[in-house]
């Protein structure tokens, strides 16, 4: 039942899309997100898409997986929409319901949040797809450290975010084993209400909070035992290094710049 | 020869809270352990081998008595991070102590910690890997091991930090027969090939015929320090600090008080099949 969950969603295909540098990444989606802001008209808007599009096909990342993100928030997405078009002002009403209007406006800003709610959760499933989390940590790592306020906490919130990830299937085979063993006794998981269902899990979940505060314990200790004193000082095996990949990155970084603010401006014109 | 470890009259108390009376899990003990020895530790459970280990890695410090390693004391402050450096501990559950994701980074953590600059740490990785015969394994994740193996990455996270001593708590308890022998092959080999010295602390007897010298821990005593064969064939003492002798020697032993005539002295299966075979009928 859990050997199945795995951890981020990591889909290696070694395209030079998942060659590049994390922070190359990281910069980039966070780029497209403020881009998907600033868009303002269908040119643009198509150009976005475009972008991603071919994002895309260089992965070599199936579709299916990339939409999958949409499926999780497609409520969300139909709630921005419906407010959208009723509660914007506007002057062009087509039918109105007490202090419901439809607008032309309201109907032009819906379409305009659901596109960029889609592309949004597009392009950042796309970066998790090609960055495997270790990588996508030690990138976070490297790129908090360059902002003042963060600078303090990267290093420990990166070690956090590691052990989780190393501790994570350790944890889920636990569980397996706690849950058969508990079966075993006769525990019931699978019939009853929710509420009865809930209760099951109790039996579940001390043992492996238990067991999870122990193994805290024994890594603290083994931590210390290899010298283990913070970030300060501390070397890395794998030191994460820019090719010619992160410059061809950063030189699509200008491009979409320069596409997006191009195409606001003119985009007047064309209409 | 130089002392690797030496432990003047230490004692240790654990606080237990308020109200309650200390546990004195150490009591006076004092040993010595030379540089280049595989010296085992046994004792029953709760005896203070786990204690004695904590001590050498300077993660507790001794109510009164020194630990000193390689010369350096333990209390003091600045010694620490070199003790450890020198003295590694590996300790008994393998998944407890492996902190990265990818078994080559774990293998870096300690020399990272270090401060060993890039250029070495790819080189002493390498080295590890390949002393403890998982070099194949190097980009695997922790859960695709078995317990055996993932003990000697814990082993080789060790020798990457270039210890001149390893001390391994029960490395043992938690593995099948076949995880066993590997991870005590690959410390013996350690022993013999890098001379590194080695504390193995164990339940059991058969690990530890073969050692330099042998320490006896009861309630926080230390009953008997010396050579692994004049104690084992003492089984009435033995069973007194309720230790199992190796099954070679409690054969031996059976055998001699059932009027049969054998070496009291043997430890391990083939010596006693030997001794079987030249008895006359
Ligand atoms: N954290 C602790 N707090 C209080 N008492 C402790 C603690 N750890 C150990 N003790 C006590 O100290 C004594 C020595 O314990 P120690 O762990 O050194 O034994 P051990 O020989 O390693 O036993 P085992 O074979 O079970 O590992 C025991 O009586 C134990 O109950
Ligand atoms: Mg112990």
């Amino acid at each position: 039942m859990l050997n199945d969950i795995t951890i981020g969603q990591y889909y290696p295909t070694g395209s030079p899309i998942h060659k590049m540098d994390p922070r190359t990444k990281l910069m980039m989606t966070f780029l497209y997100v403020i881009l998907l802001f600033f868009a303002n008209n269908v040119y643009s808007f198509v150009f976005m898409f475009l972008l991603l599009s071919v994002a895309i096909k260089v992965s070599k990342v199936p579709l299916s997986y990339i939409l999958r993100g949409i499926k999780t928030i497609v409520f969300i997405i139909m709630f921005t929409v419906v407010l959208n078009m009723f509660m914007t002002p506007g002057d062009n009403v087509l039918c109105q319901w007490g202090i419901f209007k439809l607008t032309t406006e309201g109907i032009y800003n819906a379409v305009k949040m659901a596109i960029r709610i889609v592309l949004l959760v597009c392009g950042t499933s796309l970066m998790t797809l090609v960055t495997s989390p270790i990588s996508l940590t030690d990138g976070m790592e490297n790129l908090m450290g360059k902002v003042p306020i963060l600078k303090n906490y990267a290093h420990e919130l990166a070690m956090m975010m590691s052990i989780a990830l190393r501790f994570i299937p350790t944890l889920m085979e636990e569980t397996n084993r706690i849950i058969n063993a508990q079966k075993s006794r006769g525990a019931d998981f699978e019939s009853g209400n929710l509420i009865r269902r809930a209760k099951a899990l109790i039996p579940v979940l001390v043992p492996l909070f238990l067991s999870a505060f122990q193994r805290a314990e024994d890594l603290a200790l083994a931590m210390e035992a290899r010298c283990y004193r913070g970030g300060e000082n501390r070397t890395r095996l794998k030191e994460l290094k820019y090719t010619y990949l992160d410059r061809y990155g950063y030189m699509i970084s200008f491009f979409m710049i320069a596409g997006v603010v191009t195409l606001n401006v003119f985009g007047v014109y064309l209409l | 020869m130089e002392n690797m470890i030496s432990i003047q009259n230490v004692s240790f108390k654990y606080r237990t809270g308020e109200g309650m009376e200390d546990v004195l899990a150490l009591d006076n003990v004092s040993f010595d352990v030379k540089k280049g020895d595989f010296v085992g530790i046994i004792g029953h459970n709760g005896s203070g081998k786990s204690t004695i280990a904590k001590l050498l890695n300077a993660i507790y410090f001794p109510l009164s008595g020194d630990v000193l390693i390689s010369g350096m004391n333990t209390k003091d402050e600045e010694n620490i991070w070199k003790i450890r450096q020198k003295a590694g501990m590996i300790f008994q559950n393998p998944d407890n102590q492996m902190v990265a994701t990818i078994v080559e980074e774990d293998v870096a953590f300690g020399p990272e910690n270090l401060g060993v600059p890039h250029a070495d740490l790819r080189g002493r990785v390498d080295e590890a890997l390949n002393m403890v015969g998982m070099y194949e394994y190097k980009d695997k994740k922790p859960h695709e091991l078995s317990g055996g193996q993932k003990q000697r990455i814990a082993i080789a996270g060790i020798l990457a930090m270039e210890p001149e001593c390893i001390i391994l708590d029960e490395p043992t308890a938690m593995l099948d027969p076949k995880g066993r022998v590997e991870v005590l092959n690959t410390i013996k080999r350690l022993n013999k090939e890098k001379n590194t010295t080695v504390v193995l602390i164990t339940h059991y007897m058969d690990e530890i015929v073969d050692c330099d010298n042998i320490f006896i821990m009861n309630n926080g005593k230390l009953e008997y320090d010396g050579k692994p064969k004049d104690v084992f064939k003492q089984v009435e003492f033995l069973r007194k600090l309720r230790l199992e002798p190796p099954f070679a020697t409690r054969v031996s032993y059976e055998m001699n008080k059932s009027g049969i005539n054998i070496k009291d002295d043997v430890l391990t299966i083939d010596e006693l099949a030997e001794e079987i075979c030249q008895l006359k009928v």
